[in-house]
């Protein structure tokens, strides 16, 4: 089978942001109000072909440890979509 | 030419190369010699030096493409045998993402770009690299970076200072290691640390920069010294 797969990537939680920080001030800047927490992460995307679903999770898994993100300061999750989701 | 040969590795994107270069071959006795990024051999150089600059365009993470190249294997296991390796800059970066040193460096606190002289305090001597200092010497480096916010879980840290393997501290100009004085937010002031051995030291602030008075420091020299008598 072949998956579409999406890898989000995001700084940890208390990991200070300091690009989510900037973009919240100017949210606030332009008259957004109310807005709290913003943090700016990473949407990866892309196919892969593997025997089962299962198979190709554990995959993915081990692309997201090893490369796609550091889990020193980054934490991540994926979605599997089968062709025609 | 002759001499302790001392590998400096390129990357696609590395632009401290040649002050590397020149800052080793300064020191007498020591041999610059480059190391592109594809070569699966060292060549029988006895210490090895990770240039800054940005290997890869820092895509992903910076540092993260750039430890999967053929020639970081073989650093990896001349780290492991002992042999005295130095990362500066991007360099430091690659380290930690090749797993040779502990954490991470995330972009400024402040999220510019930071490019100034620093005071720096050395707080481990027990390095090749910093043995010609006296403990705790106030040292000039300049940095120039926009990812250099070392963290680490508190473990790490206190783990880190309890060795003894914080090796430079950001500090003001009478050696306090101050909020003020931080470039970039990095936890406790931290500006380069080692490896449990010490052989394999990373460190954001540029000795590459400080060989000479006419740029405003000389105080590097004496890291290029003490790698050329880890390597010889």
């Amino acid at each position: 089978m072949t998956a579409r797969v999406e890898v989000f990537v995001q700084l940890k939680d208390g990991m200070l942001d300091p690009q989510g920080k900037t973009l919240e001030h100017a949210l606030e800047a332009l008259g957004y109000s109310g807005v709290e927490n913003v943090r700016v992460g990473k949407w990866i995307t892309f196919a892969v072909e593997g025997g089962c679903r299962e198979e190709i999770a554990g995959r993915v898994d081990e692309m997201c440890r090893r490369l796609l993100a550091n889990t020193v300061i980054e934490r991540f999750t994926y979605k599997l979509l089968e062709d025609g989701e | 030419m002759s001499g302790v040969p001392i590998g400096i590795v390129r990357f696609p994107g590395t632009n401290c190369d040649q002050d590397v270069f020149d800052a080793v071959a300064a020191i007498d006795g020591a041999l610059p010699v480059w190391l592109w990024h594809k070569e699966t051999a060292l060549g029988g150089v006895r210490g090895i030096v990770l240039a800054g600059g940005f290997a890869y365009g820092d895509y992903l993470r910076a540092g993260a493409i750039a430890r999967f190249s053929p020639i970081m294997e073989r650093v990896i296991a001349f780290a492991r045998s002992g042999g005295p390796v130095l990362g500066i800059c991007n360099g430091f970066q690659i380290l930690t993402e090749a797993g040779l040193l502990p954490g991470a460096l995330m972009r400024n606190a402040g999220l510019s770009f930071v490019c100034r002289e620093q005071w720096l305090r050395v707080d481990s001597t027990d390095t090749p690299f910093t043995r010609h200092f006296r403990p705790r010497q106030l040292v000039r480096f300049p940095v120039a970076h926009g990812e250099g916010n070392y963290v680490a879980d508190d473990e790490t840290l206190d783990l880190l200072e309890g060795e003894g393997r914080v090796v430079f501290r950001y500090v003001d100009e009478a050696g306090e290691a101050t909020p003020l004085a931080n470039p970039n937010g990095s936890a406790r002031n931290i500006a380069g640390i080692a490896d449990e051995r010490g052989n394999v030291v990373g460190l954001m602030p540029h000795p590459d920069r400080a060989m000479s008075l006419l740029v405003g420091s000389e105080d590097g020299r004496e890291v290029f010294r003490g790698l050329l008598e880890a390597a010889a």
